[in-house]
């Protein structure tokens, strides 16, 4: 199992095929409080760069986007009652959606978590 | 100048401060060929409020008000009567010159009337939650129609043969904008029910209206029913908010949406405007919902306080992505409403329902008694149609000779569709035994 | 002596600086506490002696509601306690000023609501005969006329009810156009400053546009290097939308370059007229090139706010868009007669269609009417002088507290950023601690371009003593800010209200009251 990250700050953990999609830490932290995140449906379809999700904080709406191309599996609907997790558990509890992936090539141009580290220093 | 505090000294101070020689200075970005010289022409100079109130009162006194005589005009609006507190209420600074409460601490009174006010307005079309109001019914429809089209992912909507002419302008307008496809049923007395018979699995909503244009009230369960079959959502309008307190709401019927006219409570006339429009959903499809929301919290001493929230579905916040361009709601109006609300509670508006289903009822009578005279309208609220044997336009001409403002010529408002003997007549609880036999006296010598 | 020890004692006692006391009512001096109406009124209770209806037989054909509305109604005396005790909960421009940018928050005269309530006016249907309401139709024109006269545009649409309202009327007019000339399918793209207030780009999505966002150059205006780039593809652009002067506050010093490239690209004009206050009766858009734009009655001609509307936007047009304009609209025959051309018809046979029901906000026509007759063309000249004189003036009294976001004079409104903050201190803490010194807050975090924007608009109306008291009271705060206070960050401290958990109330919304769960099982 391992994860990768995006610049826009969006973590993927693959295990064979699929893989977990969330915001990272980072991220959460910046919007501030969120209220609600508007997820896809199961069985979307997926281009990566595509934004899929919504993270909404009270005063803002950030658009998430696909670190990969795929299909959605299965979608965390506990995150309609508790927003709140994202803030808690931005890279545990509050994964957004399982997806099975299109083309694991995609997985390379990804940065490890030692490269996002350092990349968020940089910001 | 009344309204100008700033004298030539306080100019004179003010640019030496700001180190400019004169206003010019500050227009000086302003390309040489748009910059005007001198005043513009054509325009009279300032006036003060003697000369301005003489003018407009004698523009004023060219129109006859529907309370001079027998007035039975709907079709959209409603004349009824306002409690004089309401008009003094509305008239309050605080509530007159206060803006949109983006700053809660200092806006709890505007707040907590909204929330009022959207407490009122769910209870009264019996749906889940409402907003704080639209610019007027005919927007609400149309703004309930791309939601529908939003929440199904689907593109064709749906409306009825007896949904008023401007909501179906106004929805059609706004929806083909959007790329979606406006089917119209043919113009019908009594079609809602028509509604389930066209609804398949590309509809995003059917739109019903009860009361319709022509006073038809209708029970659209089974539209809502035949809808939800295919997976499309049923949107309810109504023109006439007082019709809520006596006939079946939306919410009693499986609408999903419920958009329609508040004018009614609170509002008067005004040739048109302002007005109201209340919109109301089922709980699940609030983040969908266009509009104002206000909502319950607590503020950082733990006391209950209003504020706006749900903001990130409005243009401030997302933008192109927003549910709706809108950015005022019809505050003062909603005011208005909620606080004629307030004085007739639930029990009053029953009750004030109940004078206007009367009144109508012995109009229908009186009126249907005359030879020649066909009722129209099978079931109705406060409003029906009728058809008389000479040409609409001219009754209504004749009618208005005889001092009774008789209705609305039906081809008015429907110019192609050979309803020219056709007049949609409405009765409040301000009809009096007398205007109904002034009008049948008068529509009688007539035919 | 006499000694004379009549009367009541008028020395203050030791007690009199007593610390702040918690009461029973709930009310603390003048402020009245106030719970919901429906925690105080019964369904019982109404407020309006009706007469008893007399039992009819019901033609409802059975089409009756099922269940009451269970709503409360007050008592007259009570509800006029309800509603004042709330009034006394909400700032008003009545009561002080409201710096609010792009709002225009000027003196509502209290003669434009004398004479909206004329009977004349007030008490008229908008579908009884047009003989009987040709002074109404008269003043549609009247307006029309003044608004035609004061843009230098030749056409205007009365009917859209809100300024986000005038503007899908502008586009859609736009929209028209094209599609008139066969393009409608292919010019989808409108450009958009990424300055621009959230209207304009949500108003382009709704009328089938896309979006294209221009960014603005470090003098806070368009940057005509990228206008230059996204206009070398031409064949699909639609138009621009632009604010002028824009929501920095300043005038665009290109526009008349900005509206010959766009028309050479085969595009259109659009002007979201917000901050007509700034240029009226010194600049007629007409002039600048413009082919639509949309005036805020509720700003520049002093149509009251009310809490959030209503509001009133009427739409100019050049030659290019006048024939697309929206039904209905008042036009006047050769003998004098007004009439409603309300169909898709005849002289009105290339209209976009009706956007509305009925024909527009004629309340606020009345109003804004009578506003025009009281100023005049030479009054309202000066409305634009003294709006931009006072924003110049604030701004010249605080630019050494506070961080003007661009050089130069402004115009009707001045705009800073948060660079003058210490860190940790935002501008919502600004803006709240100006609640305690008796203001409305500025606009914030609008425009997008600027850090933690504050955006003031004083208007006209203010005196030069109003002003520099608010100048003294934010340069108190700006000064706190500065110096890192903390205690800003718990502002408001003296409003009606402490600051309120917006995130509570989008987590868990409550849009409506509802019995508490033992009241319910209680009735059962």
């Amino acid at each position: 199992m391992t994860t990768y990250y995006t610049k826009d700050h969006e973590w993927i953990r693959v295990e064979g095929d699929t893989g977990t999609v969330g915001i990272t830490t980072y991220a959460a932290g910046q919007l501030g409080d969120v209220v609600y995140v508007e997820l896809p449906e199961t069985g979307a379809k997926l281009a990566r760069g595509d934004d899929f999700a919504v993270v909404e904080s009270v005063k803002a709406a950030s658009d998430v986007y696909a670190p990969v191309s795929g299909s959605v599996l299965e979608v965390n609907s506990a995150l309609s009652d508790a927003p709140e997790t994202v803030n808690a558990a931005a890279e545990g509890g509050a994964w957004f959606v399982r997806v099975k992936l299109a083309d694991a090539a995609e997985l390379s141009g990804l940065m490890d978590e030692a490269a996002y580290a350092a990349f968020c220093e940089g910001l | 100048m009344r309204y100008l505090p700033l004298t030539c000294e306080d100019r004179a101070s003010m640019l030496a401060t700001i180190g400019a020689k004169s206003a010019d200075d500050f227009y000086a970005d302003v390309p040489q060929s748009a910059r005007l010289k001198t005043k513009i022409a054509g325009l009279p100079d300032h006036q003060g409020e003697l000369a301005v109130e003489r003018y407009m009162t004698k523009l004023a006194a060219k129109n006859r008000s529907a309370s001079s005589g027998p007035f039975f005009v709907g079709a959209g609006a409603y004349k009824h009567h306002v409690p004089a507190t309401v008009d003094m209420i509305i008239q309050r600074s605080e509530f007159l010159t206060t803006y949109t409460p983006y700053q809660p601490e200092i806006a709890q009174g505007t707040l907590q009337t909204l929330f009022e006010f959207q407490t009122q307005v769910a209870a009264l079309t019996a749906m889940d939650v409402a907003n704080a109001s639209m610019y007027d019914g005919s927007t609400a429809c149309a703004e309930a129609a791309v939601m529908a089209a939003r929440v199904t992912k689907r593109k064709k909507v749906i409306l009825s043969g007896g949904l008023h002419p401007h909501y179906a302008a106004a929805t059609r307008l706004l929806c083909e904008a959007q790329g979606l496809t406006v089917v119209q049923l043919t113009v019908a007395i009594d079609g809602e029910g028509e509604l389930a018979r066209s609804v398949d699995g590309e509809t995003a909503c059917v739109i019903g209206q009860s009361p319709n244009v022509f006073g038809t009230v209708s029970d659209l369960s089974g539209v809502a029913k035949s809808a939800h079959d295919k997976g499309a959502l049923l949107v309810s309008v109504f023109t006439e908010a007082v019709s809520l307190g006596l006939v079946t709401p939306p919410g009693e019927m499986g609408a999903d949406i419920a958009a329609g006219e508040g004018q009614s409570i609170g509002n008067g006339l005004n040739f048109g405007g302002p007005y109201v429009g209340l919109f109301a959903c089922r709980e699940k499809l609030v983040r969908q919902m266009p509009g104002r929301l206000c909502g319950e919290t607590v503020d950082a001493d733990g006391k209950r306080g209003f504020v706006l929230t749900l903001s990130t579905r409005e243009q401030h916040i997302r933008r192109d992505k927003a549910t709706s361009n809108i950015c005022t709601n019809s505050g003062l109006c909603a005011l208005a409403f909620t606080s004629h609300m307030t004085l007739l509670g639930g029990k009053g508006l029953k009750q004030l329902a109940e004078l206007n289903h009367e009144a109508a009822c012995e109009l229908a009578d009186a009126l249907g008694a005359l030879k020649g005279v066909e009722m129209l309208t099978p079931r109705f609220f406060n409003e029906f149609a009728i058809r008389t044997p000479v040409d609409a336009e001219a009754v209504l001409a004749m009618l208005d000779e005889a001092g009774v403002v008789g209705g609305v010529r039906a081809s008015r408002l429907f110019p192609g569709d050979h309803m020219g003997d056709v007049i949609l007549v409405a009765a409040t609880e301000c009809t009096t035994a007398e205007d109904i036999a002034a009008y049948a006296a008068a529509l009688k010598e007539i035919i | 002596m006499t000694m004379n020890t009549q009367g009541r004692p008028t020395a203050l006692s030791a007690a009199a600086a007593l610390p702040r006391l918690d009461t029973v009512s709930g009310s603390r001096g003048l402020l009245q506490h106030e719970d919901l109406l429906f925690e105080i009124g019964t369904p019982e209770t109404t407020g309006v002696d009706l007469p008893k209806p007399k039992g009819l037989k019901s033609r409802l054909g059975g089409v009756a509601r099922k269940v009451d509305t269970g709503l409360p109604g007050l008592s007259e005396p009570q509800a006029v306690r309800h509603y004042m005790r709330l009034s006394q909960r909400n700032y008003a421009i009545d009561l002080g000023l409201f710096p609010l940018g792009s709002c225009t928050m000027k003196h509502n005269p209290r003669l434009n609501e004398k004479m909206a309530r004329l009977p004349g006016f007030a008490d008229i249907h908008p579908l009884q005969p047009q003989a009987t309401v040709q002074g109404a139709l008269e003043l549609i024109d009247e307006l029309a006329t003044w608004l035609k006269t004061l843009t230098g545009m030749p056409s205007v649409a009365m009917s859209p009810k809100a300024g986000a309202h005038g503007e899908l009327c502008g586009m859609l007019a736009i929209r028209q156009a094209l599609i008139a000339r066969g393009e409608g399918g292919t010019r989808t793209r409108v450009m958009v400053p990424e300055s621009a207030h959230g209207t304009n780009p949500a108003t382009a999505v709704q009328c089938g546009f896309i979006v294209d966002e221009i960014k603005a150059n470090a003098r806070g205006r368009v940057d005509m290097d990228d206008l230059k780039s996204k206009l070398a593809r031409a064949d699909d652009i639609a138009g621009i939308m632009l604010t002028n002067p824009n929501t920095c506050g300043l005038f665009e010093t290109d526009i008349r370059e900005i509206a010959d490239l766009i028309h050479a690209a085969g595009g259109y004009f659009y002007c979201d007229g917000a901050n007509f206050n700034a240029i009226v009766g010194r600049v007629r858009p007409g002039d600048l090139g413009v082919d639509a734009m949309h005036i805020n009655l509720h700003k520049t001609f002093s149509t009251p706010h009310g809490g959030g509307g209503p509001g009133s936007g009427p739409t100019v047009f050049s030659e290019a868009l006048a024939a697309y304009a929206p039904v209905p609209f008042v036009t006047r025959d050769e003998d004098g007669i007004y009439r409603l051309v309300e169909h898709v018809e005849g002289e009105a046979s290339e209209s976009f269609g009706r956007m509305v029901a009925f024909h527009g906000q004629m309340g606020m026509f009345v109003r804004a009417l009578t506003y025009m007759l009281s100023h005049g063309a030479d009054g309202l000249k000066q409305v634009a002088e003294d709006a931009v004189l006072n924003a110049n003036y604030v701004q010249a009294r605080l630019r050494h507290v506070m961080t003007p976001a661009f050089d130069g004079f402004c115009m009707h409104e001045a705009l800073f950023s948060d660079a003058f903050a210490a860190d940790g201190i935002e501008t919502i803490d600004i803006a709240k601690a100006l609640i305690d010194e008796g203001y409305h807050p500025m606009t914030m975090y609008f425009p997008l371009v600027v850090h933690g924007a504050m955006l003031i608009e004083p208007t006209e109306t203010e005196s030069k003593a109003e002003l520099d008291r608010f100048c003294d009271a934010l340069e108190s705060v700006a000064r706190r800010a500065a110096q890192g206070d903390e205690t800003l960050k718990g502002a408001p401290y003296l409003a009606p209200a402490r600051r309120l958990d917006e995130t509570r109330a989008a987590r868990k919304p409550v849009l409506k009251w509802t019995a508490p769960v033992t009241q319910q099982v209680a009735a059962e």
